[in-house]
C-alpha cells in the first residue's frame, strides 16, 4: 500500500480497487491450488502406469514435465506429489494452530503456566527445526504417519507467540478491565471480548503456516525420513531425480521443483494478501 | 455507604512511590471533587479506587468491607479516553448493554439515539461515546462512581448538559461522585467539597 497507489487511485474506489485486486489476487491463486489437489486426487493410479516403452522422454507436448525412467509421466507424478504435499501441509497446520491457540491461551492463565510455555517454545526453538521433525518422525515409528505428526508436532510456535503476545495486549485494554468491574467472569471475557480478536490472527497464521509446513515435509522426505517411495510426493521425486541429473535428465528435477516453489509462493501471496485485508487497522472502514 | 482508601502507597516502579499515604473518603450521595497537578497520580488514585490496580499498599473498603473482586463492582470508574474504554469490534448496542440493560428514560436524558445502536465505536464522536460509557456505568447496582476528566473532549456547553444530567442520576439512584478534573470552575460548580491530592499525598 505505497502511497504512489493512494495517489493514483484517488476518491472513492481508491479502498475498493485495492480490495478487488487483493481479493483477486487470493481468488485465483486459491483456485490454482485446489485445482492441483483436486486433479491429484482425480488422476488414478492407473495414469502412473510403467511404460518402458517411453523411458526418459524429453519434455514435449504429449509429456509436458518429460517421463522418468519407468516411462511415468513427471506432469502426473507432480501433480500427484504437490496433491500430498498441500493436504500433509493442510492436515499439519491445522493441528499446529489447535496446539497453539490451546498453548496461547493456557499462558494467559497464570504466571507459572506462561513462564511454562515461553520455555516451551524456547526450547523447540532451540533444535533446528529440520532435526525435530526427523527425530519426532522416528519415534513415531517412521513413514508417512512419523512426518505427518512430526511437521504437525513443530509448527505451532509462531503462531502460539503470537497469540500470547495478543492476549497480553488485549488484557491490559481498558474495556477489558470494564468488562470485569461489570461482572463478567473471565471465560465470558475471553469467549466474548478476547477470542473475537484472535480469529483473523489465527486464520492468517494457519495459512502462513502452509509453506512451511510443505517445505518441512518435502525436505524430510528428501532425507530418506518421509514418505515412503511408492508414495506420490516431491521429495521423492526430488531425491530420486538427483541420481539421474548426471545423465542429463534435467526435467526429472527442475519441474517439480519449480512446480513445489510455485505451490509454496502461491501460499506466502494468499497470506501476505489476506493479511492486508483482515489488518485491524482497516477493520469496519 | 461509604468508600474509604486508607494509607494507599502505590508506584509503578519499586522505588518511584506515586502515591503515599494517601486516604480518602466518599459517602453515597456525596459529590467530591478531586484536583491535582498533572502527573500528580489522580488517575493512579481512580484505578486503585476501582480495583483495577491490585499492587498497592492500604486499604479499599465500603463500610469497612472489603470490594470483591468477583462479580459487579459497585465502584465505577469512567475515564477520559471513551474510545478506549469500548471494544472496537462490538456494536454500541451491545457495548450499552454489557453489564445491565440501560432504561429507556436514562437513554432519553443522555440524548442517546435508537439510530446509532448499530453503529460501530469508531463512528461516533467521543463525546456520543461518553454518554454511553456512563450510561453504561450507571447501573441500579453502582454506589459509586469515579470520574476522571470524563468531560475534557467536549465544549463547555456539552460539559455542562453531560454533567446535569450524570448529577440527576446520581441523586436519584443515590451514588456517591468522585469528580476528578483540573478545571477548578466546574469542580466548584459541581461538588459539595474539594480535596487537594497534592494535600493528601505525602510524596
Ligand atoms: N502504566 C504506567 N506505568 C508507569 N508509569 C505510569 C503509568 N501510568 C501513569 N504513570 C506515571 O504515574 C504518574 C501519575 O500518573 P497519573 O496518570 O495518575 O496522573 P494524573 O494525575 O492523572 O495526570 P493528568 O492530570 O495528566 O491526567 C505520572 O508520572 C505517570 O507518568
Ligand atoms: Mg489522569
Amino acid at each position: 500500500m505505497s502511497t504512489a497507489v493512494v495517489t493514483v487511485n484517488k476518491g472513492v474506489f481508491r479502498g475498493f480497487n485495492l480490495r478487488q485486486k487483493t481479493l483477486l489476487i487470493i481468488g485465483f491463486t486459491s483456485l490454482l491450488l485446489l485445482a492441483i489437489v483436486i486433479s491429484s486426487v482425480e488422476f488414478g493410479d492407473e495414469s502412473l502406469h510403467t511404460n518402458f516403452g517411453s523411458k526418459n522422454l524429453n519434455p514435449s507436448p504429449e509429456h509436458p514435465f518429460g517421463t522418468d525412467w519407468m516411462g511415468r509421466d513427471m506432469f502426473i507424478r507432480t501433480l500427484k506429489g504437490l496433491g500430498s504435499s498441500i493436504m500433509i501441509g493442510a492436515f499439519a497446520s491445522t493441528i499446529s494452530t489447535i496446539l497453539a491457540i490451546i498453548l496461547g491461551l493456557l499462558s494467559s492463565t497464570g504466571k507459572i503456566a506462561d513462564s511454562f510455555i515461553a520455555w516451551l517454545v524456547d526450547l523447540f526453538l532451540s533444535i533446528p527445526h529440520l532435526l525435530l521433525i526427523i527425530l519426532i518422525s522416528i519415534g513415531f515409528g517412521g513413514g508417512a504417519t512419523g512426518v505427518i505428526i512430526g511437521v504437525a508436532l513443530t509448527h505451532w510456535t509462531g503462531l502460539t507467540r503470537v497469540v500470547r503476545a495478543e492476549i497480553k495486549q488485549l488484557k491490559t485494554q481498558e474495556y477489558i478491565h470494564i468488562s470485569r468491574n461489570l461482572g463478567k467472569s473471565k471465560w465470558w471475557i475471553a469467549t466474548k471480548h478476547i477470542f473475537p480478536h484472535l480469529i483473523p490472527q489465527i486464520f492468517l497464521g494457519t495459512i502462513l503456516m502452509f509453506p512451511h509446513a510443505i517445505l518441512h515435509e518435502a525436505s524430510a522426505t528428501f532425507l530418506g525420513f518421509g514418505l515412503s517411495p511408492h508414495e506420490p510426493a516431491i521429495g521423492i521425486i526430488l531425491s530420486e531425480s538427483m541420481k539421474y541429473l548426471s545423465a542429463g535428465y534435467w526435467w526429472l528435477a527442475f519441474f517439480p521443483g519449480l512446480s513445489l516453489l510455485i505451490v509454496v509462493l502461491a501460499f506466502d501471496m494468499i497470506g501476505e494478501n489476506l493479511g492486508k485485508l483482515i489488518d485491524p487497522k482497516n477493520a469496519h472502514e | 455507604m461509604c468508600l474509604k482508601c486508607e494509607n494507599i502507597s502505590f508506584g509503578y516502579k519499586k522505588n518511584n512511590l506515586i502515591l503515599n499515604n494517601v486516604n480518602l473518603s466518599l459517602g453515597s450521595g456525596e459529590v467530591l471533587g478531586l484536583i491535582g497537578d498533572s502527573g500528580s497520580g489522580k488517575s493512579t488514585l481512580c484505578k486503585i479506587l476501582a480495583g483495577y490496580e491490585n499492587n498497592y499498599q492500604g486499604n479499599v473498603s465500603i463500610d469497612g468491607k472489603a470490594i470483591p473482586s468477583k462479580g459487579y463492582n459497585p465502584v465505577q470508574l469512567v475515564f477520559q479516553h471513551p474510545e478506549k474504554a469500548v471494544n472496537p469490534k462490538w456494536k454500541m448496542k451491545d457495548i450499552l448493554n454489557e453489564g445491565h440493560i440501560v432504561p429507556q428514560d436514562i437513554l432519553d436524558s443522555f440524548g442517546i439515539k435508537k439510530s446509532w445502536f448499530n453503529r460501530w465505536p469508531n463512528e461516533l464522536s467521543g463525546g456520543e461515546l461518553q454518554r454511553f460509557a456512563l450510561a453504561r456505568a450507571l447501573s441500579p447496582e453502582t454506589k459509586f462512581l469515579i470520574a476522571d476528566e470524563i468531560t475534557t473532549m467536549v465544549d463547555a456547553i456539552t460539559q455542562a448538559q453531560i454533567w446535569n444530567i450524570v448529577l440527576d442520576i446520581v441523586k436519584e439512584l443515590n451514588i456517591g461522585v468522585l469528580v476528578v478534573s483540573h478545571e477548578k470552575k466546574l469542580i466548584s460548580k459541581l461538588c459539595h467539597d474539594v480535596v487537594y491530592l497534592d494535600d493528601i499525598n505525602t510524596v
